[in-house]
């Protein structure tokens, strides 16, 4: 009984998140299958693909864009796209006018079922103080540099609405098939840090 | 750690996930945690929103204390914010995480997985 390896004292983050999983299982909480089979689904099959496809069929379909601004739940569901933290998704337009981006000043809240899993730094607490203080300043530290005359528009994302991008369709894409587009489109320009740029 | 526990298959998940060139999970405590809360609030042993605020307390709590050079590491707020909620419930309490814990590091090297 030495104190210097003292384990309950500062325990090892593994070691707790491995105590709590044996703890759920013997109350017969979870399964490790069952936890194995979400962390698949969230990490193979929703992600930024999802997001992209609902941009490409809004940019090749107007009726499909309209509802999609006017109900983006309902237009992300009718793709096939909902599922946990994804129940009230509010999509918002970028015009040559209007940039929007995308952030959670208070935890990190995220459309997981169009965007999949946030990236590090949407979590990073810089990332959501400096977004609403100073968006240009942290945009074009981001690489997105916005003319003077564009209109910035931050969203916090909550627990009622979660927000997405729909980015402008950029120029030389008009003979692209919306699969082809869908490939055009990154995580990034969803949440509003970056445009989508032609091939 | 013990295989069947965290055993996560040959593909996808151990092999690290990216997104946009990014990792998804820095490591597999952090899938585990997240994939809990998630199972958890699946079976409604409470919502996501409940979760949320347990989550934004311990983000709070972070911000608010002084940790010198450590960096800002979100899932573990997670799991601390599962935790609590945990407790909170009334399904895992905070002493029988202790125990567990204390069991689990009483694994000798070379015999813990």
């Amino acid at each position: 009984m030495t104190e210097k390896t003292e384990p309950a004292d500062m325990p090892s983050i593994e070691l707790r998140t491995e105590a709590l999983e044996s703890l759920l299982v013997e109350a017969g909480l979870v399964t490790p299958e069952a936890l194995d089979g979400l962390i698949n689904r969230y990490v193979a099959d929703v992600g930024p693909m999802n997001g992209a496809k609902v941009v490409a069929k809004a940019w090749t379909d107007d009726a499909y864009r309209r509802q999609l601004l006017d109900d983006g739940t309902a237009a992300v569901g009718e793709l096939g796209f909902a599922g946990p933290q994804g129940e009230h998704i509010v999509v918002v337009e970028n015009t040559p006018e209007i940039h929007n981006v995308v952030v959670c000043t208070l935890c990190s809240c995220y459309p997981w079922p169009v965007l999949g899993l946030p990236p590090d730094w949407y979590k990073d607490p810089a990332y959501r103080s400096r977004m609403v203080r100073e968006p240009r300043t942290l945009l074009s530290e981001m690489g997105l540099d916005l003319d003077d005359d564009v209109d910035v528009r931050v969203w916090d994302s909550s627990a009622e609405n979660r927000y997405f991008v729909l980015p402008e369709r950029p120029e030389g894409t008009e003979s692209m098939s919306e699969e082809e587009l869908a490939e055009l489109v990154t995580r990034d320009a969803m949440v509003g840090v970056a445009k989508v740029t032609a091939p | 750690m013990s295989l069947d526990v965290l055993s996560l298959g040959t593909d996808g998940v151990t092999a690290p996930p990216r997104t946009n060139g990014e990792l998804t999970f820095a490591a597999p405590w952090e899938s585990r945690s997240f994939a809990m809360a998630l199972a958890l609030a699946q079976q409604g042993l409470f919502t996501l929103d409940e979760f949320r605020d347990h989550l934004i307390e311990a983000i709070g709590r972070w911000e608010d204390a002084d940790h010198g050079d450590e960096p800002y590491h979100y899932y573990r707020q997670w799991q601390e914010a599962l935790e609590a909620i945990l407790a909170a419930k009334q399904t895992i309490a905070e002493s029988a995480m202790r125990d567990r814990i204390g069991v689990l590091a009483q694994r000798p090297h070379g015999h813990d997985h």
